[in-house]
């Protein structure tokens, strides 16, 4: 018994470390608290409202209507006020822990005045009372969250590395801020990766593809900055930038080819995709970008290209379901636009004040509203057509939409990939149903109860009054460069796409119950830096690309498994799974077999059969009951244009952690599961891949003595070592030899897809095509490394 | 332990930092545990709510250690059945066919789209005749024959209700605690609290059967894990020759030639670990020997071959039908023998706005026998006493008629304020009735049960608590039952 309460106290202390150390707080090791060092000075920000938050805010927070004892910790001012349930009585006083009532209730050792409540099952651990000590003997100073804070260049940190083989270490400003923070935890960074490997990793990062071998070639021979630089814009030059950057934004802006919900019939919103292709790869700078999307019907005079822009709020989910109440779905939308501003633009979960005040950031319901506010306009309903009436329409889009047709092809939309002679309906935005917005009690759409005027939280940014007061005043409110977020916002979502992990690890929460910034300057230095460069994404990508920082190679060190194990510092680039997508198009592309046509309907590749069929709501409900997959050249488009069904994704994809689409989605997982193992050995797309590559190699060199080594060489973008070829070559051997016995199974086995087969030997075309499937399964294939 | 302990390994590295914190920390005194919310797995009695102990006192004769389930056995009626014709005897509806509903029993219900423009809503009588069956003269339609036999093991619960009236919001409610996609699944959520109980089939399995009455889509997100890790995501086990998809190796790849190209992908993994020094590769290695195993363990399970005929006579031969709502009866109970966590059944067509006599008379067909013989069968094995069986829809069905009035051919439209479910089995008290609605059957009168409650009871009889079963998403902590739920105790052994 001594020995169970024994462990259930430790693991109980283990379990209130790790919400710390969760917290950033501190670099915890093993040691325990005795050998905690409180840091010099308690910063407010970083160490004490993070405790605040998790633990207070709940009861003595922003929500007005949770809120006990009449006590709110979150403000300067209400913290050190008398308290207004007991007079006399004061939560802080700066530099007075025995008149601090708030230090007294969380040390006292009487369950009725111990603070979190024992019934909260919240507590805090011994570090965190001694920091709030510390803090309050330091007199208690508050600051604004830090996110909320207009970003600053700070200066950048000067000094060279102490190891000396890293003495010239650092490439530009970004380096000076990373070899900082590595050299007060007293490590450094490492060399530079191969050429191989960077060429790949800047291949990957900025089209989504692996390298051709000429690509691979030019590095080769000139590795310097100058030619890194050259090359990188050579790759942003190139149209798979545009579709690459496409596939990150179309989680953020839930884009789908079919409505979701009950029925989840067909809907044609990819003209708008196209032209997200096209932005991207037109550099359109990211404040632009964001105006149209939101506003771009309001903007002067404007044009075509600008309306289709603000699809970007109509790719929500819209039923179908015969008999919904209309007002309720309708409010569904504007909220989903609402908390995709909040989650995709904003990086603040809105969402959470749709049904109280927050109860972490300073964001009140009505504040809520004020944002919902500015999508409220639109003439629309909560159900235009159900299902069944829906099939018999097979081109419909929801109003308001627009028209497109060849015509506007032929001008400012030359972008979109039309078939000749249809007319396509797009979904869009407009402003022609003026309503009041009023405060939903409890979110709840049949309770409506005080009205409000769009504007937006002053706690992040005030709303200018000379903006107008719509969606365009919303657009110039977000990319006002005073704004606090919007750029911080997504040069962290660039920097996690290149580094697997954002500057704040949680993309899509910067508020107070977010993480820290793990460099919280060099966050504020690249988003300013952004701004001053026209919200360049192009010259942000290339200026991170030309760190050193980013040039590093990945391998662990035995060192830093200790020192930082998570690899926060960056003492090493990072090493991480691609996305479904890019798994699927670099095995397209490794085998040849990718269509690089751009834009257009979805296509509908190789699927398992059966999967629509089961679990549609019968043939006639809708019109997307059966999966029938494209044949030809349109199963070999990049997986940006596989079709999109929001009940049933591709199974590919989701597998590999993408999301569904029903919402905005900013960060994907990134998982490891033996149904990825199953995928990339079953995949009929993956088969005939390796297929189709064997029968290439054969047919050009049917006895070389090369074959393995040229497929390893092809796929991985490197030469095989010497007892990695001898394994494959080995495997090579014993599977010829063995369906050189059995001709039937080759046959069987090179059978796989669609695509045009070649008059190769059965035996070798097996034993190679098993080989190329044994390099695509390795981890480093469907790695960035 | 072992196994737990290398789950736990295989938790990729940088998808959330808590999990590596935990593997770092946890994985030296040789535990594994879901989550750091978790600890409550390891030590349940540190954060037990304060039930555990008011259950404890317990009337003379019942054991002071509650029977607790292991694993549960959904089995889901989309589209929501009639309780008025499954579980919710109402003999005023029948005296007092066509009259108009009393405005002061609807009090101010809203209702869907479809009804909501009658200006009559005339009472419908019961389509079918009810008998009390068992000593605890349990109230069962004719209907179900075969569920009427096990009367005494069921305990229905005719006060459910829910706030919404359309199937999305409302089967999404159901399945995540919340009307609004994106919350992780039940399923998932005992898979995250309880883990694994095996080593080559997924903790979390979903089957899908139809019947020919009006359908509804299900959707995957369903069994999605939401923002819980993905291997808690429910696996889509289907009928046919490739029941896990991407399951079967290529035509012509023999097994023998499949476990020696593992292998040597196994041993090129290796070598790029020591030059990367990267734990994720070998990590990848224990997923790609698990998705082997997979590769027996499934077929495996699927194969009913060996089933004796008595099985078969008890399920229905429609059991050897793959595909059918008898076959996945069949199929889970024998995914739960084999350690599955959560089977999830759905069976589609129960969705009767026009044609309920007939459609429900086919829809009951469908799911009587085999429903009760999941039930017989677990028992007679020894398993009904871990195994929770869960029977129902996601709403119900209203006491008038919807569209015209033909006392031979009608329909019912939704109805969320008051349903019938039943639950036998683990940790469930056997041949209870709980709940009562008024005599229109419209609205509970006694006893109600929100799904929040169901969900909250669901989990206490596995042992976990409903408040304390967290993840902390967004800056928040969240749970199956959002903010609400109180367990029923009443429904507990």
């Amino acid at each position: 018994m001594k020995y169970k309460i024994a462990i259930i106290v430790v693991l109980t202390l283990l379990i209130g470390l790790l919400f710390t150390y969760k917290k950033g707080i501190f670099d915890f090791k093993d040691e325990g608290y005795a050998k905690l060092k409180l840091p010099e000075t308690v910063n407010y920000n970083f160490h004490i409202k993070p405790i605040l938050s998790d633990n207070c805010y709940t009861c003595h927070g922003p929500d007005a209507n949770k809120r006990k004892a009449g006590l709110r910790l979150d403000l300067e001012t209400t913290a050190f006020e008398e308290l207004p349930e007991s007079p006399g009585n004061f939560p802080i006083v700066p530099k007075n822990l025995r008149e601090s009532k708030v230090y007294q209730h969380i040390i006292s050792e009487d369950n009725d005045q111990l603070m979190p409540p024992p019934d909260s099952k919240l507590a805090l651990n011994p570090y965190e009372k001694k920091l709030i000590k510390k803090w309050i003997e330091q007199g208690a100073q508050f600051e604004k969250h830090w996110a909320f804070l207009t970003p600053e260049k700070a200066e950048i940190p000067k000094g060279a590395a102490s190891d000396p083989k890293f003495k010239d270490w650092g490439e530009n400003e970004i380096d000076g801020f990373i070899l900082s923070k590595l050299e007060e935890n007293g490590i450094h960074p490492s060399e530079k990766a191969s050429e191989e490997t960077l060429i790949r990793r800047i291949s990957l990062d900025l089209t989504g593809l692996p390298p051709t071998p000429e690509q691979v070639q030019v590095l080769l021979d000139d590795d310097s900055e100058a030619n890194i630089s050259k090359i990188i814009d050579g790759f942003l030059a190139s149209p798979a930038y545009g579709e690459r950057m496409t596939q990150s934004w179309l989680d953020v802006a839930r884009y789908a080819d079919s409505h979701g919900y009950q029925d989840d019939s067909y809907r044609t919103m990819w003209p708008w995709r196209d032209w997200v292709i096209h932005a991207f790869n037109e550099n359109l700078p990211y404040d632009t970008f964001l105006t149209w999307q939101l506003a771009g019907d309001l903007l002067p005079d404007a044009n075509k290209e600008q309306i289709l822009a603000t699809g970007f709020n109509r790719n929500h989910p819209i039923t179908q379901e015969g008999g919904v109440i209309q007002e309720e779905y309708r409010t569904n939308y504007v909220l989903d636009r609402t908390n995709t501003l909040g989650k995709g633009i904003l990086g603040i979960t809105l969402e959470c004040a749709r049904c109280h005040d927050h109860k972490y950031d300073a964001i009140t319901q009505k504040n809520y509203f004020e944002m919902f506010s500015f999508f409220d306009q639109v003439d629309e309903k909560g159900l235009q057509m159900d299902a069944v009436q829906a099939k018999n329409k097979k081109f419909f889009a929801d109003p308001p939409f627009m028209t497109i047709s060849e015509k506007e092809t032929e001008g400012v939309l030359s972008f979109v990939n039309l078939e000749k002679g249809k007319d396509i309906k797009v979904m869009v935005m407009n402003d022609s149903a003026p309503r009041t917005t009023r405060i939903l009690n409890r979110g709840e759409y049949d309770q409506p109860t005080d009205s409000v005027h769009p504007s937006t939280p002053p706690a992040i940014f005030a709303f200018s009054e000379t903006l107008p007061k719509n969606r365009l005043g919303l657009a110039q409110w977000l990319t006002d460069t005073e704004n606090p977020l919007t750029a911080r916002v997504y040069v962290n979502r660039l920097w996690a796409m290149l580094f697997g992990r954002g500057i704040v690890e949680t993309s899509e929460d910067f508020g107070v119950q977010g993480s820290l910034p793990s460099h919280p300057e060099l966050l504020d230095w690249l988003a300013v830096d952004f701004m001053e460069h026209g919200w360049d994404t192009k010259y942000l990508l290339k200026k991170i690309m030309l760190s050193a920082t980013y040039q590093q190679q990945s391998q662990m060190r035995p060192e830093l498994e200790k020192a930082d194990p998570e690899n926060r510092l960056l003492a090493r680039a990072p090493r991480f799974r691609m996305s479904g997508e890019m798994i699927r198009d670099y095995i397209l592309t490794t085998s040849g077999l990718l269509n690089t046509e751009i834009g257009g309907p979805s296509v509908k590749p190789y699927q398992p059969a059966g999967l629509w069929e089961e679990t549609n709501a019968g043939a006639d409900r809708g019109i997307l009951t059966q999966y029938v997959a494209d044949s030809g050249e349109d199963l070999y488009r990049r997986s940006l244009y596989t079709f999109w069904k929001r009940t049933l994704p591709p199974p590919n994809m989701t597998i590999f952690d993408a999301p569904t689409r029903d919402f905005s989605e900013v960060r994907r997982q990134k998982t490891n599961t033996p149904l990825q193992a199953l995928v990339l050995q079953n995949d009929v797309q993956i088969l005939e891949a390796a297929r189709v590559m064997a029968q290439d190699m054969l047919e050009a060199a049917p006895d070389s003595p090369n074959l393995v080594k040229n497929v390893f060489q092809r796929i991985l973008i490197r030469n095989p070592k010497e007892k990695e070829l001898l394994t494959l070559n080995t495997y090579y051997h014993d599977a010829l030899e063995l369906y050189k016995k059995d001709g039937a199974d080759a046959e069987k086995l090179v059978a796989v897809g669609e695509y045009r087969q070649r008059d190769t030997d059965p035996a070798k075309t097996a034993a190679l095509m098993l080989t190329a499937q044994i390099i695509y399964n390795l981890d480093e294939t469907i790695t960035k490394e | 332990m072992e196994k737990d302990k290398k789950e736990d390994e295989n938790t990729k590295k940088d998808e959330n930092p808590l999990k590596v914190n935990r593997r770092h920390f946890f994985s030296q005194l040789s535990v594994g545990i879901g989550s750091l919310a978790l600890g409550s797995l390891l030590i349940p009695d540190l954060f037990k709510g304060t039930g555990a102990a008011e259950t404890a006192v317990q009337p003379l004769g019942i054991p002071h250690f509650a029977p607790k389930a292991k694993r549960i056995i959904y089995l889901f009626q989309a589209g929501a059945p009639s309780q008025f014709e499954t579980f919710d005897y109402k003999p005023t509806l029948r005296k007092r066919m066509g009259e108009d509903l009393p405005a002061s029993i609807r009090n101010g219900q809203r209702l869907t789209g479809m009804t909501a423009n009658q200006d009559k809503f005339p009472l419908m009588p019961p389509a079918v005749d009810f008998k009390q069956h068992g000593k605890s003269g349990t109230y069962i339609s004719d209907y179900f024959p075969h569920i009427a036999k096990i009367a005494d093991d069921i305990t229905v619960v005719r006060s459910m209700h829910t706030e919404a009236i359309n199937h999305d919001p409302a089967i999404t409610f159901f399945q995540t605690g919340s009307q609004i996609s994106g919350r992780p699944s039940m399923g998932s959520w005992m898979s995250y609290g309880l883990g694994s109980e095996n080593k080559n089939l997924p903790s979390f399995v979903v089957l899908t059967s139809r019947g020919k009455g009006n359908s509804q889509g299900l959707y995957s997100k369903l069994w999605s894990s939401g923002f819980l890790d993905s291997k808690h995501q429910g696996v889509l086990l289907r009928s046919g020759k490739d029941p896990v998809l991407y399951l079967n190796d290529p035509d012509g790849l023999s097994r023998s030639d499949k476990r020696h190209l593992l292998d040597e992908v196994s041993a090129l993994n290796k070598m790029h670990h020591v030059e990367t020094g990267d734990d994720e590769i070998e990590s990848r290695i224990a997923q790609y020997e698990m998705a082997y195993r997979m590769q027996m363990s499934v077929p495996d399970v699927m194969d009913i071959s060996k089933e004796p005929e008595s099985i078969i006579k008890l399920y229905g031969e429609d059991c050897q039908v793959p595909g059918t709502y008898a076959a996945n009866a069949l199929q889970a109970r024998r995914l739960a023998e084999n350690g599955v966590r959560f089977i999830q059944l759905y069976h589609q067509g129960w969705d009767q706005h026009g044609n309920l006599p007939d459609e429900m008379a086919g829809q009951a067909k469908d799911v009587d026998q085999a429903s009760a013989a999941l039930v017989m069968d677990l028992k007679q094995r020894g398993m009904l006493d871990d195994t929770l069986v869960v029977w129902g829809g996601e709403f119900g069905r209203s006491n008038y008629c919807q569209g015209k009035f033909d006392p031979k051919n009608y329909g019912r439209d939704h109805h969320p304020r008051a349903f019938s479910i039943w639950m036998a089995g683990g940790g469930i008290k056997p041949g209870l009735n709980y709940g009562q609605t008024d005599e229109f059957g419209y609205n509970v009168v006694e006893n109600p049960v929100h799904i929040n409650d169901f969900h909250a009871t669901l989990m206490y009889a596995l042992d976990l608590d409903h408040e304390q079963l967290t993840y902390k998403y967004q800056g928040r902590r969240f749970r199956l039952t959002d903010v609400a739920g109180t367990v029923v105790k009443d429904l507990l052994a």
